[in-house]
């Protein structure tokens, strides 16, 4: 269970950003996970929210994009996606092959910010 | 009222902070000229044997070490420390693998110029350490014999992170009718031309070709750096 080190990483790089941009309120982090990153999505999910627990993030979405493998084929000279993780080979021709050129990213791609709301009363 | 939600791009990946330590020990190791090797594996798969006979064998002719990590307990560091050769355990607490920073604070004290190889045996677990590089040369994932063949295709993450597979407890092969075959076809299928080597650490059997693959592997490395 390593989901929630990774999730405490993500608040801490959202509030960075937001910092750095003027203190924006971050109502949404966008994900980007390989499914070879080793991450468990529904896990990551549940650890987000205990992350973003009495930081400015409480109460924002996790909202994560799942990234299939996509390996390259050295006989057909292209991007293949694979079929299975558990078999890695070219999905037309056969081919073994291990060069990964997707599937392994935990990436935060995007940020939805809103304005401080000051006066909510 | 009014707040404008906005999209804004970032593109940051949120293990950098963990492949910027890694990459600074890579760094550090080929400076130092020492060769870094790294176990991963379930627990109970024979790594802390594998590695006192390891530690054992090499120290006649090599400077060697190694850091340890668990979750809790010393014992593992106090078991390698009988191989004779600088030992150092990392209690993880409740942290399931090893991370880059971890093992730069561990070696705060040792003089790398000091080595020719130094040993890093993850947490036993098959998940979580896939996602951390930590700067070695060569991660070895170890299966032992024991542990049911279809091990690779539960776990092609860990896998398609580690350069060589491990068979280990050989000696055990025949009382649980161990399908070598079966075996290699898995970890061929979840990582294509991966290496098996294949060791029992009570017998002997097998250590020499793996550490003739380790010495020729530093020789290799030493030869790169000085180009």
């Amino acid at each position: 269970m390593h989901e929630l080190s990774i999730a405490m990483s993500i608040v801490e790089m959202a509030q960075e950003e937001s910092e750095q941009r003027g203190c924006f309120q971050v109502s949404a982090v966008h994900l980007k996970l390989g499914a070879l990153s080793g991450v468990v999505k529904e896990a990551l999910l549940s650890a987000y929210e205990m992350a973003c627990d009495d930081t400015p993030l409480k109460g924002s979405r996790l909202i994560i994009e799942e990234v299939s493998v996509v390996v390259f084929c050295p006989n057909c000279q292209v991007r293949r996606p694979l079929s299975s993780v558990q078999l890695f080979c070219c999905a037309e021709c056969g081919t073994p092959t291990s060069e990964i050129v997707q599937g392994k990213e935990i990436e935060v791609v995007a940020l939805e910010m809103e304005e401080w709301v000051h006066n909510p009363a | 009222m009014g707040s404008q939600p906005r999209l804004v791009e970032v593109r940051k990946n949120v293990l950098k902070q963990n492949d910027l330590a890694a990459r600074a020990l890579r760094e550090e190791f080929r400076a130092a000229g020492v060769f870094v090797v790294s176990l991963v594996s379930s627990p109970g798969s024979g790594k802390t044997a594998f590695l006192e006979r390891t530690l054992t064998e090499l120290r006649r002719e090599y400077r060697v070490a190694a850091l340890v990590g668990d979750l809790a307990t010393e014992n593992d560091a106090v078991r390698l420390a009988r191989s004779q050769v600088p030992v150092k355990q990392i209690t993880t607490g409740t942290l399931c693998h090893l991370e880059a920073a971890m093992v730069q604070h561990a070696l705060g004290g040792w003089d790398l110029n000091q080595l020719d190889f130094l040993f890093i045996e993850n947490v036993g677990n098959l998940v979580c350490p896939s996602s951390y590089d930590l700067g070695e040369n060569l991660r070895l994932v170890l299966i032992s014999v024991t542990e049911g063949e279809d091990k690779p295709l539960k776990y092609p993450t860990i896998f398609n992170s580690a350069d060589v597979a491990v068979v280990t407890k050989m000696d055990l092969a025949p009382a649980v009718e161990f399908d070598w075959d079966s075996a290699y076809r898995n970890i061929q299928a979840v990582r294509p031309c991966m290496r098996v080597l294949t060791v029992s650490a009570k017998t002997g059997d097998g250590m020499q070709e793996y550490l003739s693959y380790l010495m020729a592997r530093l020789d290799e490395s030493r030869a790169a750096a000085a180009i």
